[in-house]
């Protein structure tokens, strides 16, 4: 007698099948699997063009099974603007880091969002640079000892954490603003929803989407995967709360609602 | 003149990307090339085409990266402090075989400089301004004809060789208005395989420029692009000649300046003496065995530059020590006049003594 086997658990098809670089307990690689995820179930997967930052994610399109291109550092929406101006009917998705996005790329960043380009930016907050050894980042928590503030972030010296959401809600055009994070099984959900709302919205075409995630980097934080993600919650958290800061098509179906 | 319009050198550029099919035009002011984007912003709502007002140059190139990624013709245009923040794309775009043209109007500088013309960027355009090995075709037209037809021209050969055309020009014929005849689209087709528009029906495309795996991918990389260079350099070398059979002297002068020498060159042959006119119309790849067989031939050449020793090396390069190569350059905005060229080679051919720099 034979038995068959249901696997519970499966690769999801719009991953690529080889071995990413990430660390153990690394956040990019549970936000590739989101976005994998989510582009097969928005049956999108095949117009979508991912565009990679300079960054532990700088190979990003070697593990989305998507087109790809990559970006000089910080220059990803701008990039994306060209390309999505080029090819107004793909998904064009930018996804970077805080350091690509907040610091050397914090005016394309913002430039790319009061534009409304019709894009969708994942920013992923590790409050710190991973890919060149852990220095600080614009996010970097005051306190925060990075190998550039070994005696933790003073912000009287040298700035305080800057918080993308909260910036980018200033501007009129973006449609769709959310901070989520993936520190615990609850929170990767809901960021898999936020990622949902973002694609969705650009696929019917509606705007600018920008999703920042909270995201481990246990490697230079210096912390083993659990204590990162618990760090999050304790650290990260009261600097950067989980909210949705803008949803411009369903505030105007409520609105209608009401009316 | 049936068929021909007054245009000013900035503007007739313009109009010949659009004839050569370019819809995607992305850049940031800087004076002396304003008029292009303000053409631009203009003609590209009538055509339905994108011009996006960057906020900064570093901005500007990187949507030129991505709508060339996405196969389209497209173009950015700037001045010198503006075409320094470029390069940084342009060494991407070059890294990832992509193809875009690249205007560069010439102010003085260094620094913020002037605003008055100049060709003090002849290093940066030629030897590439960026980081790694790379080279990008540089086209030098020297009135607007030629800045229209040289146009059509370089969205054709990025095309064809998949690599940034840097079209460099200084603020003078920029802002000069001349009669020309617009180019016609010559409706040469590009298969763009390469081009990332999403993996529906076939295998996915990556363009990147970072190589680490396996460790001799980037020099492999490189040595791919060195081939394409080579190939580059015996099919693309432009040259016009002027008077130069019989002459004595050479004198060697792109863009405003080779207009002046071409005065010049008139000049003194009525005067007696046999001088010719080497203009370059390709600055890279250089034409330097077609100016080194009349170094041969010549007893001087002399350099006449809007910059203080730039093009020089290439002359020198080129002549390789078969002709004397002497120098006159004027900089931050001033032309050689026509007394001043003259000036040198009379004094030279009338006194016992030579300026002449060995060469
Ligand atoms: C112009 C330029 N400056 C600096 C670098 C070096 N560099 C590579 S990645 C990086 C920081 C990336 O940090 P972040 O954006 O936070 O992404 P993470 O690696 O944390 O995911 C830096 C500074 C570079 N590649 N290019
Ligand atoms: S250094 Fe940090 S961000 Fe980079 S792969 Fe490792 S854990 Fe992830």
């Amino acid at each position: 007698m034979s038995i068959k086997t249901i696997p519970m658990y499966r690769r999801p098809e719009g991953l690529s099948d080889v071995r990413t670089h990430y660390c153990p307990g690394c956040g990019h690689g549970i936000i590739h699997k989101l976005i994998a995820e989510v582009l097969v179930e928005l049956d999108i997967i095949g117009k979508t063009i991912i565009i990679a930052p300079v960054g532990c994610s700088v190979l990003a399109y070697k593990y989305i099974e998507v087109d790809g291109l990559e970006a000089a550092h910080g220059r990803a929406p701008a990039v994306a603007t060209g390309l999505k101006r080029a090819l107004p009917n793909r998904i064009v998705i930018s996804y970077q880091g805080d350091g690509d996005l907040l610091a050397i790329g914090v005016g394309e960043t913002v430039h790319a969002a009061n534009r409304g380009e019709k894009i969708t930016v994942f920013f992923v907050n590790n409050a710190n640079y991973g890919m060149t050894g852990g220095q600080m980042a614009p996010t970097s928590l005051e306190g925060q000892k990075t190998t550039t503030t070994p005696h933790g972030r003073d912000g009287t010296e040298v700035g305080y954490p800057i918080r993308a959401c909260e910036l980018i809600d200033t501007l009129v055009a973006p449609a769709y603003i959310e901070r989520t994070s993936v520190h615990n099984p609850g929170a990767v959900k809901k960021t898999k929803k936020a990622i949902l709302k973002a694609l969705s919205y650009q696929k019917e075409g509606i705007g600018y989407s920008f999703v920042e995630i909270l995201s481990m980097c246990p490697t230079n934080w210096g912390v083993e995967p659990a204590t990162a993600a618990e760090w999050i919650k304790t650290d990260m958290l009261k600097s950067f709360p989980l909210k949705k800061f803008r949803d411009r098509p369903m505030e105007a179906a409520v609105e209608k609602e009401a009316s | 003149m049936l068929g021909k319009v007054l245009m000013k050198g900035n503007e007739a550029l313009a109009e010949a990307a659009l004839i050569a099919g370019c819809r995607h035009y992305f850049a940031y002011p800087i004076t002396p090339q304003n008029e292009i984007p303000v053409y631009m912003a203009r003609r590209m709502a009538e055509l339905g085409g994108t011009f996006i007002q960057a906020e900064s140059e570093l901005a500007a190139i990187s949507m030129v990266m991505g709508a060339s990624a996405g196969g389209v013709r497209t173009m950015t245009s700037s001045s010198s402090p503006g075409m320094a923040l470029k390069q940084e794309g342009i060494s991407y775009l070059a890294g990832a075989e992509l193809p875009c043209v690249l205007v560069n109007v010439m102010r003085g500088g260094p620094g913020l400089g002037g605003i008055a013309g100049s060709q003090g960027d002849y290093f940066q355009a030629t030897r590439g301004g960026g980081n790694g090995d790379y080279r990008t075709i540089v086209l030098a037209p020297g009135n607007a004809q030629e800045l229209a037809d040289f146009t059509v021209d370089a969205f054709d050969l990025a095309d064809e060789y998949r690599i940034p055309v840097l079209i460099l020009v200084d603020g003078y014929l920029g802002q000069m208005s001349e009669p020309l005849t617009l180019p016609k689209p010559n409706g040469k087709k590009f298969e763009k395989s390469w081009a990332v528009r999403g993996s529906e029906g076939k295998s996915k495309n990556i363009i990147a420029s970072l190589r680490l795996v396996p460790d001799s991918a980037l020099e492999v990389h490189n040595l791919h692009l060195q081939d394409k260079y080579e190939k580059i350099t015996e099919e693309v070398r432009h040259v016009d000649e002027y008077r130069c059979e019989d002459a004595e002297w050479l004198i060697v002068a792109y863009g405003a300046a080779a207009r002046v020498a071409r005065k010049a060159v008139d000049s003194l042959r009525t005067g007696g003496t046999r001088v010719g006119l080497f203009r370059p119309l390709s600055l890279w790849p250089f034409p330097d065995r077609e100016l080194n067989e009349f170094a041969k031939e010549v007893e001087k050449v002399l350099t006449v530059e809007m910059s203080l020793g730039q093009l020089i090396e290439d002359v020198k390069l080129s002549v390789n020590g078969e002709a004397e190569v002497d120098f006159y350059g004027r900089a931050g905005g001033a032309v050689p006049t026509l007394d001043d060229i003259i000036g040198r080679i009379y004094s030279y051919e009338h006194q016992d003594h030579t300026h002449v720099q060995a060469s």
